[in-house]
C-alpha cells in the first residue's frame, strides 16, 4: 500500500512502487487532467507539483511522492479562479488544450519562486514545456499578466490558500 | 448553400422544444436512434439536428467538425448564433455523431480537415440559425396576432416594438415546433454583423485550463483495460509468431493478444501493460521493405524524377524553351524535403466497447464517417451499429484523419470482450505515423534581359497521399497534393512546366497541415529568391513585378511588407526574407527577420498577413496564424524522419523536437478582410499560414550568408 496525498486528500493504492506518478494519478485515480506526452520527461505535458515544485509525473515513481503533497491541475483552485487561471482565460491562451494543465502547473511554480519573472527566467522556466499548437506567445502574455495581479498580493498567501480549498473528489 | 437533396426538418424536442435539422436524402454514414442519445441528453434527439431549444430556455448547438485547437467549436457557434440571434455563450455545445448529415459541403464527408471547416459551413451554420429565428418570430406573431413583419428580435428573445411585449425564445419554443418550415431565409448583411467579425474567448477555454476537457485519452468507460501494442518495426510487416509467458508474468497484465500487425497486453494502466509489453518475445516477418533506407529512396527518387515524369501543368512552350542542355543561361537547383511526422501532442489513442448490440467509439477523430467505417469493419458489423463519440483532440494536424488507432481499439475490445482503451507511446506515434511525403525537386530556369524568369521548369518526384486514400484522385499519374502550389503557381512567367514523378518507396504518407504546400511554397518561394538574387533584384520588388496582375496576393505581400519596414534597416546582422503563398483559398505573406546565433539560424520576428475571405473570429485567426508559423518553422529548423533498415531511426522530442518557448519568434498578425460580399472567395485558416514561413526563414537566411538553403530541415 501506498499512502498519497492528492490536491489535500489522503489515500492509499495498491500498486508497484515504481509505477509512475502520472499513471497512478491518470489511471487509478481518474485524475486525467494531467497528461501524458512523452513519458520521457521531454514535454512537460504530465506536470503536476510535489510540495509546491513543479516535476515531471511521468519519471517520477510514486514511492518518491510518499509522505509528499501532490497538486494536480484538479487541485488548483476550486473554481478555475486561480490567478494563473485567469490569466489564462483573459488571454484566450488553450488551442487544442491538451499541453495546457502541464504549462499552468508549471507557470504557477515559476511564479511562486519568482512573482516578478523577466523574459529570460519565463522563457527558462517553460522552455520544458511543449506546445505543438504553438501558444506560446500568449503563454508568455499571460504568465506576465498574472504576475502583474501577484504585485498586490503576496504569492505565498495565495499558495497557502490554495492548499486549504476543498480538493476535487478523488475516485478511485 | 442547402443543397436539393436536403430539406430542413423540424421536430418536437423532449420536453417540447423546438428541434431544427437537417435531413439529406442518402445517410451513408447513419447513427442509430438507440444509440444517439448517449451523445445528446434528450431523447428524441434526430442526429441531424444542427439547433435545440427547450422551454426552458436552454439552447443547444451541434458542432459538426472535430476541435482540434483550431477553433471550430467556437467558430461555428458564432454562424448559428449570428443569425439566430442568440446571446453569445448562453447555449451549450456537442460534437454531432457520425453522421452523413453533418459531412462539410465543400468536402462532402464529415471530415474536419484541408481548413475547410468554417467556408464549407458558412453559409449552411448560418441558414440553420436564420430558419430557427424566423420560425420563432412566426410563433410569436401567431401568439399576439401581428404580423411577423412588425417583429424584431433581440438577443434571445422575440420583441413587438409595437406594444412592447417580449418573448424569450425558450417561451416560444414549443409553438415554434409546430410552425412550418420557411423555404428560403434572409441572411444578414455583412455590415449588420453584430458576432461574426469580432474577436471572440474560445468556449472551451475555461475546460481548458482546469483539466475538465475531454480528450480522447481521458475516455474511461465502467471496466475499461488500458492496451498497449508492440508493433512490426518495419511497415507492413507481421506477427509470424510470439511468446508471451514473461509478459503474463508481470504482475497486473490481463491479457496478451496477437493482432496481424503487432502483439497487445493489457492491463488495468498504461505502465502495467507497458511493463508486460516488454517482455514479449516476437518473431517477425518483416516484409519487404526491410532494406529501406533513407539513402535509397533518395536514390529512388532522383533516379526516376525526369523518367518516370507526367505533366502536371505546362504554359507557353514549357520545357521546350529553355535553351540547350548544359548551356550556361540554365539556371539550375535541386531541393529535397523529408518524411515529417505529425507529433500531435496527445498520442494516439483510442477506446471502444463491443456489445451484442454494437459498438460504440470514443475517439479523437478528424473523420467521424472513416472512423465507423473502420470499427463497424472491425467488429464485422454493419455501420449503423456503430456510435462514434468525438472527444476533444490534442491536436489532428491531419493525422487524426486516419483511424488505423480506431481498428486497433475495436479489435482488441471485441477479442477481450471487456472496453479497451489503446494508448501509443510517442515512440509509437513518431514510428507509426502517415508521414508528410518526402520530396526530391528539380528546377531550372532561364532569364530575361530584364533579369526576370522567362523560363521555369519544375520536376517534382515523391509519393503520393491519394493513391491510398482515393486512388480517383490520382489522374495521369498526377497526385493533386503533391503538386499544389507548384503547378498553379501565380507568377507571369512565359513559358512554364511542372511535371510529377509518382515513386512509392512503401513508407506510408498522409496529410500533414497543409499538405503540398508544406514543401511546395519552400521550394517555389526559395527557387525565385535565388533568382531574383542572381538578377541582383530585391525580393520583395522581384514578387510585385511577377503579381501584377494577382491583386489579392500582391495586397498581403505588400502589407507583410510595410509591417516589416521591408528595406529599412535592421539590427545589426538580421536579416529578412519574405515569402507569400495562396493554399485553401486563402493569401498569406510572411516575413521573417532572422540572425545567426552560435551557428545556429535564430529567427526574431514574423510579421504576418493573411487574406481569408472573412475572418469570422479574429482572435481565432491570430492563433492559427501562430500556431502554423511554430508548426511550420519547427520543421524547416529540426523536422526529419530517416529510415535505416527499414525502420524510422527517430522515437520521441529528443530526436525528434518540437520548437520550444525560448526559441519563439515574436509574432505580428495583419488580417486583411476583404469581405464575401465584395465577391470574394472565403478562404481556410487552419492550414494557409504555414506554408510561408520556411521559404521566408530560408530566404532571409540566404541574405545572410549568401547561401541557398536546398534541403530542409535547415543546416548552416
Ligand atoms: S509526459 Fe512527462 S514530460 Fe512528457
Ligand atoms: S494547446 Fe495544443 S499542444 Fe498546447
Amino acid at each position: 500500500m501506498i499512502e498519497l496525498t492528492v490536491n489535500n486528500r489522503k489515500l492509499q493504492l495498491d500498486v508497484a512502487e515504481q509505477m509512475p506518478l502520472l499513471w497512478a494519478l491518470r489511471d487509478h485515480l481518474g485524475l486525467t487532467g494531467t497528461k501524458f506526452g512523452c513519458g520521457a520527461g521531454l514535454c512537460g505535458a504530465c506536470t503536476v507539483h510535489l510540495d509546491g515544485k513543479a516535476i515531471r509525473s511521468c519519471v517520477t515513481p510514486i514511492s518518491s511522492a510518499q509522505g509528499k503533497r501532490i497538486t494536480t491541475i484538479e487541485g488548483l483552485s476550486a473554481v478555475s479562479d486561480h490567478p494563473v487561471q485567469l490569466a489564462w482565460i483573459a488571454e484566450d491562451v488553450p488551442q487544442c488544450g491538451y499541453c495546457q494543465s502541464g504549462q499552468i502547473m508549471q507557470a504557477v511554480a515559476l511564479l511562486a519562486e519568482t512573482p516578478q519573472p523577466s523574459e529570460q527566467q519565463i522563457e527558462q522556466a517553460m522552455a520544458g514545456n511543449l506546445c505543438r499548437c504553438g501558444t506560446y506567445n500568449r503563454i508568455k502574455s499571460a504568465i506576465r499578466r498574472a504576475a502583474k495581479s501577484n504585485e498586490s498580493m503576496a504569492v505565498a498567501a495565495v499558495n497557502t490558500a490554495l492548499v486549504d480549498n476543498e480538493a476535487t473528489e478523488v475516485r478511485s | 448553400m442547402i443543397s436539393r437533396r436536403e430539406f430542413l426538418t423540424v421536430s418536437l424536442a423532449t420536453g417540447g422544444g423546438l428541434l431544427l435539422g437537417f435531413s439529406t436524402a442518402s445517410q451513408a454514414e447513419t447513427a442509430p436512434a438507440s444509440v444517439v442519445p448517449a451523445v445528446a441528453s434528450g431523447k428524441d434527439f434526430a442526429p441531424n439536428a444542427w439547433v435545440r431549444i427547450a422551454p426552458d430556455g436552454q439552447i443547444t448547438l451541434v458542432v459538426s467538425a472535430s476541435e482540434m485547437g483550431q477553433g471550430a467549436m467556437t467558430a461555428l457557434p458564432m454562424l448559428i448564433a449570428e443569425e439566430l440571434d442568440a446571446e453569445w455563450g448562453r447555449f451549450n455545445t456537442e460534437f454531432a455523431p457520425a453522421n452523413q448529415a453533418y459531412a462539410n459541403p465543400l468536402l462532402g464527408g464529415q471530415i474536419t480537415g484541408g481548413s475547410a471547416t468554417v467556408r464549407g459551413f458558412y453559409t449552411k451554420m448560418r441558414e440553420v440559425g436564420a430558419t430557427a429565428r424566423e420560425m420563432l418570430l412566426q410563433a410569436a406573431a401567431k401568439q399576439w396576432s401581428v404580423s411577423a413583419n412588425a417583429l424584431i428580435t433581440e438577443p434571445g428573445r422575440v420583441v413587438h416594438p409595437g406594444s412592447g411585449r417580449i418573448a424569450l425564445y425558450g417561451e416560444l419554443a414549443e409553438a415554434a415546433a409546430s410552425v412550418p418550415v420557411p423555404g428560403s431565409v434572409m441572411l444578414k448583411s455583412e455590415k449588420d454583423f453584430r458576432i461574426i467579425g469580432k474577436p471572440t474567448p474560445r468556449l472551451d477555454t475555461p475546460i481548458k485550463v482546469n483539466g475538465q476537457a475531454g480528450f480522447g485519452i481521458d475516455a474511461r468507460p465502467e471496466d475499461l483495460r488500458i492496451a498497449t501494442i508492440e508493433r512490426c518495426p518495419v511497415f507492413g510487416g507481421k506477427v509470424k509468431s510470439f511468446d508471451a509467458t514473461a509478459a503474463k508474468a508481470v504482475k497486473g497484465v490481463l491479457a496478451v493478444i496477437g493482432l496481424d500487425h503487432g502483439v497487445a497486453v493489457l492491463a488495468r494502466d498504461y505502465w502495467t501493460a507497458e511493463q508486460g509489453r516488454q517482455q514479449l518475445k516476437i518473431d517477425w516477418d518483416l516484409g519487404p521493405l526491410a532494406d529501406l533506407s533513407s539513402e535509397g529512396i533518395t536514390r529512388m527518387l532522383r533516379a526516376g524524377v525526369e523518367t518516370k515524369a507526367r505533366p502536371a501543368a505546362k504554359h507557353g512552350q514549357g520545357a521546350g524553351a529553355l535553351p540547350s542542355a548544359g548551356s550556361k543561361k540554365i539556371f539550375r537547383a535541386v531541393y529535397q524535403v523529408p518524411y515529417l511526422a505529425h507529433t500531435c501532442m496527445e498520442p494516439m489513442n483510442c477506446t471502444a466497447a463491443v456489445t451484442a448490440d454494437g459498438v460504440t467509439v470514443w475517439a479523437p477523430t478528424q473523420a467521424q464517417g472513416n472512423a465507423q467505417r473502420a470499427a463497424a469493419k472491425a467488429a464485422g458489423v454493419d455501420a449503423s451499429k456503430v456510435m462514434v463519440h468525438t472527444t476533444f483532440l490534442g491536436g489532428g494536424f491531419g493525422r487524426r484523419s486516419e483511424s488505423d488507432f480506431v481498428t486497433e481499439a475495436v479489435q482488441l475490445a471485441k477479442q477481450h470482450g471487456h472496453p479497451v482503451k489503446v494508448i501509443w507511446s510517442r515512440p509509437d506515434d513518431v514510428q507509426h505515423d502517415y508521414y508528410r511525403p518526402i520530396a526530391y525537386n528539380e528546377l531550372s530556369a532561364e532569364l530575361d534581359a530584364h533579369g526576370m524568369p522567362k523560363t521555369w521548369v519544375h520536376r517534382i518526384a515523391g509519393p503520393s497521399i491519394w493513391s491510398r486514400i482515393a486512388p480517383a484522385r490520382v489522374k495521369n499519374g498526377i497526385d493533386p497534393s503533391a503538386v499544389e502550389g507548384a503547378a498553379d503557381l501565380p507568377y507571369a512567367i512565359p513559358n512554364l512546366e511542372v511535371t510529377y514523378a509518382l515513386i512509392d518507396p512503401g513508407v506510408p504518407v498522409g496529410f500533414w497541415r497543409s499538405v503540398g504546400h508544406s514543401q511546395n511554397a519552400y521550394v517555389v518561394e526559395c527557387f525565385l529568391d535565388e533568382l531574383a538574387a542572381q538578377s541582383g533584384q530585391d525580393p520583395f520588388e522581384y514578387r510585385k513585378k511577377l503579381l501584377k496582375d494577382q491583386p489579392r496576393y500582391l495586397a498581403v505581400l505588400e502589407k507583410a511588407a510595410e509591417m516589416a519596414n521591408w528595406g529599412k534597416p535592421l539590427p545589426k546582422r538580421h536579416h529578412h526574407g519574405i515569402a507569400v503563398a495562396k493554399a485553401f483559398g486563402s493569401y498569406c505573406a510572411q516575413v521573417a527577420e532572422v540572425s545567426i546565433e552560435s551557428g545556429k539560424p535564430r529567427v526574431h520576428k514574423v510579421h504576418c498577413a493573411i487574406d481569408c475571405g472573412v475572418a469570422v473570429n479574429p482572435s481565432g485567426v491570430e492563433a492559427q496564424m501562430q500556431s502554423a508559423i511554430v508548426y511550420g518553422l519547427t520543421a524547416a529548423l529540426s523536422g526529419k524522419i530517416t529510415l535505416k533498415n527499414g525502420r524510422v531511426q527517430q522515437q520521441n522530442f529528443n530526436d525528434y523536437p518540437a520548437l520550444r518557448i525560448d526559441e519563439m519568434p515574436e509574432i505580428a498578425v495583419a488580417i486583411i478582410g476583404s469581405g464575401v460580399e465584395s465577391g470574394h472567395t472565403l478562404g481556410g485558416v487552419g492550414e494557409p499560414g504555414l506554408p510561408p514561413i520556411a521559404p521566408a526563414v530560408v530566404n532571409a537566411l540566404r541574405a545572410a550568408t549568401g547561401k541557398p538553403q536546398r534541403e530542409l530541415p535547415i543546416r548552416l
